[in-house]
Order: structure tokens, then sequence, then C-alpha cells
């Protein structure tokens, strides 16, 4: 068992579900970055998600795009990430993943790529623009080195490209609540509930469940249905500010106990 | 798991995108299979063509241009003559046909010069339907009256003020928002590129600037031409005129992209000449990037191409060298774009004006009894302000 699929069993044996914050690597600084890793960690993660930041970022609302901009601005770099990133990730007492779109692998060399973000210390890879179908040599790299894969699945995802999804995904599926992009909602999509029926009836492994989720509320009420919560622009949002890591880890905090509850 | 074969042109092309979109894909194409051999689609389509934008567009011979350069003919597709003055009309009609028998009610389109955006508009309109289109901030100042025209049509135009204010982040902008709309919304792509099946829609529908021309050099010439020549920034109307002459291989197809300043300056839009192969915007082909794959921005005096991408079958006619890509640069396209009016009376759009210039390098070359087509994609009056600026003259 890799270890985010241990993470998820312990939480399971606990009676509890994931937390699940995504942050940007190099944002709002490289060296804050590296900060936030331990902070989100204090504040009750129990895996982190670590974006890449890319130019052309798809699947991505205004916050993350911003960041990702910021953090290219700032002269991020994959090398720089690594360096940076690589020794606190190594020391977490939880596992990271990182979420990075599919050029930065492919120019990296998909072998080489995975072996490097091993070698960092992460523990797994999702890839917002990779469906399974151009999947094939990642999912072997990453079988290889042992570094797990989560592909999403959409309310628009048949049941047949559900299980597809959770057949390739080592470690846990990645389920985006809505149709559209990464952002804070003010509501839970209505037909979510239904949604995650579709999910468990095609498959049983773990489902975390991300985009749009940014208040404690919409954070206990996915909670119920699902095994583990993605917050990611509600975070980054958090970020900006002069006290930003802090504040970023008073939120989390507050998500923790409001899905604890 | 491994991609279907269709979905590739060699090794270039597929389906990056993500998950939300995959069914809408597979909805488009399944669309596409069932409408693309349908008399009565076809039939609604060439009605189109002929009424609505004025197919076919002539095939004219440039004498003076022809005999001023050497000794061969040199043809001109007149894609420029159609309605709205380019070719992105004759995909526009295509797709708007189809998104009518998906019993869609939106369309959403990204534009970098506002020739696909008014193509787009203008069709909407017809059919009655909403419209958004998505263009770069920079652009939308650089290009002010295809604003207003798609206005005035009816269109909703969305300032996309992400990353550098281009083409590139108003595609980008497009697709987010055919994610979150994609059950009522038709995503109209304007070139050869993106996900599967765009790279083919866009071709097929593009493919009667080619098939006319054949037919029209036979009748005329009673050969086929030994060079057809035209631009490229993502490739459509290239790929529309090429198409039907791939398997003649006696045909010499010659791409020329934007090389602006020039090459060494690292100022272009050669995505073709100094790109490497990597995922862009749904699909592998090759792009402008840095070492870490961040997608560079593109630069060109024309701003329909000024895009860091290209068409994954052009890449693959690329590798396998069936057909040869050139560059031009602005200064080229300038002369070009001026020797074209003053010759023939017929001012091309600056996109074109790149096929021109490579055309006349070519035309002072042929033998006698050779012939060179080239395609004129587009009319120039868009782009009298910036050639009037670029000259140093006041309007």
């Amino acid at each position: 068992m890799n270890r985010i699929a241990e993470c998820f069993e312990l939480k399971r044996q606990k009676g509890q579900k994931a937390l699940i914050p995504y942050m940007m690597g190099g944002y709002p600084t490289l060296p804050d970055s590296a900060a936030a890793l331990e902070i989100l960690a204090e504040a009750g993660a129990d895996l982190i998600e670590v974006g890449v930041p890319f130019s052309d970022p798809l699947a991505d609302g205004p916050v993350i795009q911003a960041a990702g901009q910021q953090a290219l601005a700032n002269g991020c770099t994959l090398d720089r990430l690594m360096k940076e990133l690589g020794p606190v990730v190594k020391g977490l007492p939880v596992p990271a993943v990182m979420m990075v779109y599919y050029n930065i692998i492919y120019q990296r060399g998909i072998r080489r790529f995975v072996e490097e973000i091993r070698d960092n210390g992460f523990a797994g890879l999702i890839v917002p623009d990779l469906p399974p179908e151009e999947a094939e040599e990642l999912q072997k790299a990453g079988l290889e080195c042992g570094i797990g894969l989560s592909f999403l699945v959409a309310p628009t995802s048949t049941p047949q490209r559900i299980a597809t999804a959770s057949r390739c995904s080592t470690g846990f599926i990645y389920a985006v609540s809505l149709k559209g992009v990464t952002g804070a909602r003010d509501h839970l999509p209505p037909d979510l509930p239904e949604f995650l029926q579709r999910i468990r009836s095609q498959s049983d492994k773990p489902v975390a469940v991300g985009f749009g989720i940014a208040q404690p509320w919409q954070g206990q009420t996915v909670a119920q249905m699902a095994d583990g919560i993605i917050v990611g622009s509600a975070v980054i949002q958090r970020m900006a500010g002069e006290n930003g890591l802090k504040e970023a880890g008073m939120f989390l905090r507050e998500m923790r106990q409001a899905i604890d509850r | 798991m491994s991609h279907p074969k269709e979905w590739y042109f060699g090794e270039y092309g597929g389906r990056f995108v993500p998950e939300t979109l995959m069914p809408a894909l597979e909805e488009l194409d399944a669309a596409y299979r069932r409408y693309a051999g349908d008399p009565d689609f076809n039939r609604e389509l060439t009605e189109l063509y002929r009424e609505y934008s004025g197919r076919p567009t002539p095939l004219y011979y440039a004498e003076r241009f022809s005999k001023e350069l050497g000794k061969g003919r040199v043809y001109l597709k007149r894609e420029d003559l159609n309605h709205t003055g380019a070719h992105k009309i004759n995909n526009t009609l295509g797709q708007i046909l189809l998104a009518k028998r998906m019993g869609k009610k939106r369309i959403v389109a990204e534009t970098g010069a506002g020739q696909h955006g008014v193509a787009t508009a203008t069709v909407a309109a017809k059919f009655g339907m909403e419209c958004v289109i998505y263009m770069g901030e920079v652009d939308m100042a650089r290009q002010a009256l295809n604003v207003f025209r798609m206005k005035l049509l009816g269109a909703e135009v969305r300032p996309v003020t992400s990353g550098s204010r281009t083409l590139k982040d108003a595609g980008n902008e497009a697709l987010r928002d055919w994610v979150a709309h994609v059950d009522d919304t038709y995503f109209l792509f304007g070139s050869v590129a993106g996900p599967h099946p765009y790279p083919v829609i866009v071709r097929d529908f593009q493919s009667i600037i080619g098939k006319e021309t054949k037919e029209q050099i036979l009748a005329k010439a009673g050969k086929l031409p030994d060079y057809v020549v035209a631009c490229v920034g993502g490739g459509s109307n290239a790929m529309g005129i090429f198409h039907p002459f791939i398997h003649d291989r006696e045909v010499r197809l010659i791409g020329v992209e934007a090389a602006g300043r020039g090459l060494a300056t690292g100022e272009h839009a050669a995505s073709l000449g100094m790109g490497k192969p990597g995922i862009f915007q749904g699909a592998k082909s090759y792009l402008l990037m840095d070492d870490d794959g961040q997608i560079k921005e593109a630069y060109s005096i024309s701003a329909g191409l000024d895009y860091p991408g290209v068409g994954p079958e052009h890449s693959w006619l690329k590798d396998s060298g069936r057909a040869v890509y050139q560059s031009v640069t602005d200064e080229e396209a300038l002369e070009a774009f001026k020797y074209l009016s003053l010759t023939e009376g017929i001012i091309p759009a600056l996109e074109s004006a790149h096929a021109v210039a490579a055309g006349m390098k070519i035309a002072s070359g042929l033998k006698e009894g050779q012939i060179c087509v080239i395609n004129i994609s587009g009319r120039g009056d868009k782009d009298i302000f910036t050639v009037a600026k670029e000259t140093g003259v006041s309007l």
C-alpha cells in the first residue's frame, strides 16, 4: 500500500475524513511556500497538494491563476521548486502530492520527472489536463517508482469513465465537485450527493472532493459524503496578506474542526 | 490506458483536457461523425457557402505580379472575397450547423485578430444563438474595429486579462467557459489546433479551399500547381488548402510562419521553425516554450499569426517532410503587402502577406510553365492602421 492509500486507510479506521489543502509552490515566495508546507501540516492537513506554477493553467480559476503567475514572475522554476521544497517535503509528518500540468512533466521527460519527485519526497501526482487515455507512460513510470496517480472525475463523467479513472488511480480519486474551474463558491452543487453516489457505485477507492469548497460549512457537508476534501483557492487567498501563512493556518484549523465535528 | 489512434497525426494531436470536457469532446466527435457524411447537412452547408459567403472564391491569375517576378504563373486563391473578409467563415458556418443539430443554445469562441470572432459572431447572429467571444485585452486595443463589428453582430466580447492577454489566453478562457457551461454551450474553435476532434473538424470544413483550388487550376491550366503557399499561425487556412493536395506528391506544400522581428531576436511566432513538441491547449504539437515547458508569448506584426502553438497535423507534415515550413519577417510581410497592393490592386491581410512574401521568392525562381498558388486568406482592411503606423503615416 502506498503512503496515500495508507493515509486514507488510517483516517477510515479513526472514522475521520482527510483534509487536503492545496498550495502553490513558489507562492507567495519560494521560501514562504516551503514554510507553508509545515504550517499546513501543523494546522491539521492529512495530505498536502502542491501546485507547480504553469503559464496556461486550463483547469484553474482566477485565484490560482494569479498565484501561479506571481510564482513564475518570482522566478520559480521546476529546479528551484524541487530544491527549496524537497527537503521540507521529506521531513513532513504527512504525505505531499504534486499537482502539475502535463507539459511540465513531458518537457522534463516522464520517467525522469517521476523519479525526481520521488527523490524529493512526494508521494503522488495529479495532472489536471491528462485523462486516462493519454496517461499510459505516466502510469507505468508511477507504478515503477511508487508514485501514486490520482485521476479526476467530473459531474459530466459517464459511469464507464468513472470506472476507468478509478481503475487507473493509485491512492485516491479526485472528484471535481462542479462543472467549472477551481475557485471559491458560496454554495454547493445541488447534484453533488447524486454524483458521489455514482462514483461509489463504480469505485471502492477513497474519494476526495475538490473545487469550490471554501467555507467550513461546505467542508463539513462534503466530508459527510466523501473520504476527503480538497481546499485550494480559499487557502491561497489567505496567503496573500502580510500574515498570510498564519492566516492560512488558522483557516485550515477551522476547516479541520468543521469536518471533525 | 492508451489512446485511440484516430486522435493522432503520427505522434501529434491527442486530447489533453480536464476530465469535465472529455465527455463533451466525445459527444462532439459522435455528432461530427454522424453529420460529416449526411446529405442534408452537406446540402445546407454548400448552400450557405454559395448564397451567404459567396463561394466558390475565385482562383485569380495574378498576371502583373507573375510577369514582374519571373517566368511562371502565380494564382491567388481569393479567400479574402468571402463574407466577413477571410477564410474563417468556412469553418464557423460548418460548426454552427453542427452546434444547431447538437441542440446547443450558446456559442463561445476565442479570437486573436478578431477575424474568427467576427466570423463566429456573424453565424451566431444568422442562426439566432447567444454568442460570447473571448479576446485578449492587448488584442482588443490593437483590433478595436473588429471588437465593434462583433458587438454590432450581437456578440458579447469579454476582455481577457490573464497571462499575456492575447490569443492563447483567450483560448484558455474560452475553454474555461466551456468547462463551466458544457451542457448548453458549443465551443466554436477557430483553428486546426486544440483537442481531437477539432483539428479534424476545422481542417475538413476549411478543405473547401483546397478542393476548389484543385478543380479551378485543372480547369484553367490543365495541371496541378507546382507550389501551394499559405501562412501558418494555428494553421487553418494552410491545412484547408494543403489537405486535398497531400496525396499529389508533385505539389510542393509551403507553410509560412511569422518570423516577427527576426528568428534570432526571439520575437517571432515560428512554432514549427523554432519550437519543440509539447502539450498546449489540448494537443501535442510543436510550440514555443522555455526549458520547463512554460508557454512563451509569440510575436508578429499580424495578430492572426501571433500564436505560440500550431495545429498537430502541421507538426506531422513537417516531420514527414510532406510540407515545408519557412518564415517571413514583419518587414518582408509589409513589403509584400505593398507589392501585391501595387501590382494587382489587392490589399491582403498582414497574415496573408506572409504567404505573399514567400510566394514572391518562389515566383522569381519559377520556370516557364510552372505554377504557384498563394492562398490569400483574408483582406487587409483590418490592418490599414497597423500598416500606416509601421510606415510612419498618421491617419
